[in-house]
């Protein structure tokens, strides 16, 4: 019988939580790394009990864990990430160029095809990989090379790589999306990038249709359908055809299309789901009221989603990368909230229940469908 | 030797107790201690100073004989009760928070 296993990133520690395939009921391991922040874990397609976990502190940096059991135990790796040649600038908040500086690591993509090899996305924005299990890592230079780097700046939360999208059809093909820069994709293993934001409009930038500047929060593919890319942007939620040469706007009828995560049912590609929020400094979802809301049509047209959600005086947000998927059929779909609840749907959307409602506030979701 | 007493973050991360004692070659120093100490525990390399510029990382002090040493350069000579064992050195996290 299959299994699923929930990992969870917090403000304060790591948790695996693990359920049967009825998913009904849940046991909650941790926390691992108490204490310091976990603004990822995730586990290897290939092999499953291999996860790595980006673990920071501000008093003591970066680490990063590696488990060979499927998170029951942890190993310290490697965490000296330097960047390559002179590191040069990028834009500060008032206008001035200020050097690149690496802060934290914000997302662990594992290799789809080997467990040694993961990518990291950092702050200050970069694209590190390691090809030894997480003992080593060298930067691919390229990205920061390509020569808007200078024009990139901080978001809110910094100048982060936070999404790493691996195409499955083609190893070569590799999506990152930075905030603020946007989205960028290499079709030869991470050697040179091109922009890819044609189509985004920022309002909040000087040139609203810049090649490069946009606050894209989130990044989604099936991996069926590798040409056809899902975007939560500061404002906006977005859709690409076309492997993100050109986008156009999929909000449609959504109370706000402000968000952080977006995410794809595991086996039905044009069936989508977001977390609209009230606005960007309003970080809580309108009207008091916790609503995923599904497109089963690609976009344009969403349906709220609450049974066993918040219906009032709900004041959480929901980070960029905490929500996920199973591949279990009904597909479940899990999200956790900066006030520490997880929840999870076992029937695609249609209801929901808090799997833990007390960790700290969570930063991160994934979810590993085992055999 | 030299006995350095680590936060409680750095104890669980090496896996130790509160002080670790360390056989530090040539003269005792913040730099040779560092370097003894990374050598024992390679999973403490960037966590007390910077991978990259060796520069104590922002957060962390250094205390010993009841003085603060967190500003002394990293090449100059400890305590001399530090040096010879009979006292610690201090590695802290600095309250922060409010």
């Amino acid at each position: 019988m299959s299994r699923v296993r929930v990992l969870v990133g917090t403000r304060k520690g790591a948790f695996v939580l693990t359920s049967d395939a009825k998913r009904e009921r849940w046991d909650v391991g941790g926390p691992h790394f108490a204490g310091w922040e976990i603004y990822h874990l995730k586990g290897s397609p290939a092999d499953p009990n291999r996860l790595y976990a980006s673990q920071s502190s501000g008093w003591f940096g970066q680490l990063i864990q590696r488990s060979n059991d499927g998170g029951k135990t942890w190993e310290p790796v490697g965490n000296a990430f330097a960047y390559d040649g002179v590191p040069g600038t990028h834009q500060w908040y008032d206008g001035t160029q200020h050097p690149w500086e690496f802060k934290r690591v914000w997302h662990l993509e594992p290799s789809l095809t080997d467990p040694d090899t993961v990518y990291a996305g950092v702050e200050d924005a970069a694209l590190f990989r390691s090809t030894d299990g997480g003992q080593t890592w060298r930067e691919l230079p390229g990205l920061r090379g390509h020569g808007s780097g200078p024009s990139w700046a901080p978001g809110a939360g910094g100048m982060c790589l936070h999404t790493i999208v691996l195409n499955p059809s083609d190893p070569n093909r590799i999506f990152i999306a930075i905030s603020a820069a946007g989205v960028f994709r290499t079709d030869d293993a991470g050697k040179t990038w091109r922009p890819m934001n044609r189509g985004l409009r920022s309002e909040g930038i000087p040139d609203p249709n810049a090649e490069v500047g946009h606050c894209v929060h989130h990044v989604a593919m099936h991996p069926s359908r590798p040409g056809v890319l899902f975007m939560q942007k500061h404002w906006d939620v977005m859709r690409s055809d076309d492997a993100g040469e050109s986008w156009h706007e999929v909000s449609g009828n959504l109370p706000t299309d402000f968000g952080f995560p977006i995410d794809v049912h595991a086996h039905e590609p044009d069936t989508i789901y977001v977390v609209p929020i009230k606005s960007d400094s309003e970080h809580y979802p309108p009207e008091g009221k916790l609503r995923v809301y599904r497109s089963r049509t690609g976009g344009h047209e969403w349906e709220a989603l609450t049974k066993g959600l918040p219906q009032r005086d709900c004041y959480v947000n929901v980070l960029r990368d905490a929500m996920a998927v199973d591949s279990l059929d009904p597909c479940g779909v899990y999200f956790g909230t900066s006030g520490g609840q997880v929840y999870a749907s076992t029937d695609a959307g249609d209801s929901w229940d808090p799997i833990v409602r007390d960790l700290p506030a969570v930063a991160s979701v994934e979810v590993q469908t085992l055999p | 030797m030299i006995r350095v007493v680590l936060p409680a973050h750095l104890q669980a991360l090496a896996r130790v107790r509160r002080e670790v004692a360390l056989q530090v070659e040539g003269p005792a120093t913040q730099r040779a201690v560092f370097d003894a100490l990374e050598a024992a525990y390679p999973m403490l390399r960037g966590t007390i100073r910077d991978h990259v510029t060796r520069q104590r990382r922002p957060l962390v002090r250094f205390f010993a004989c009841e003085r603060d040493l967190s500003h002394e350069s990293p090449d100059a000579p400890l305590p001399d009760a530090v040096a010879m064992g009979e006292e610690p050195f201090l590695i802290i996290g600095a309250m922060a928070g409010g």
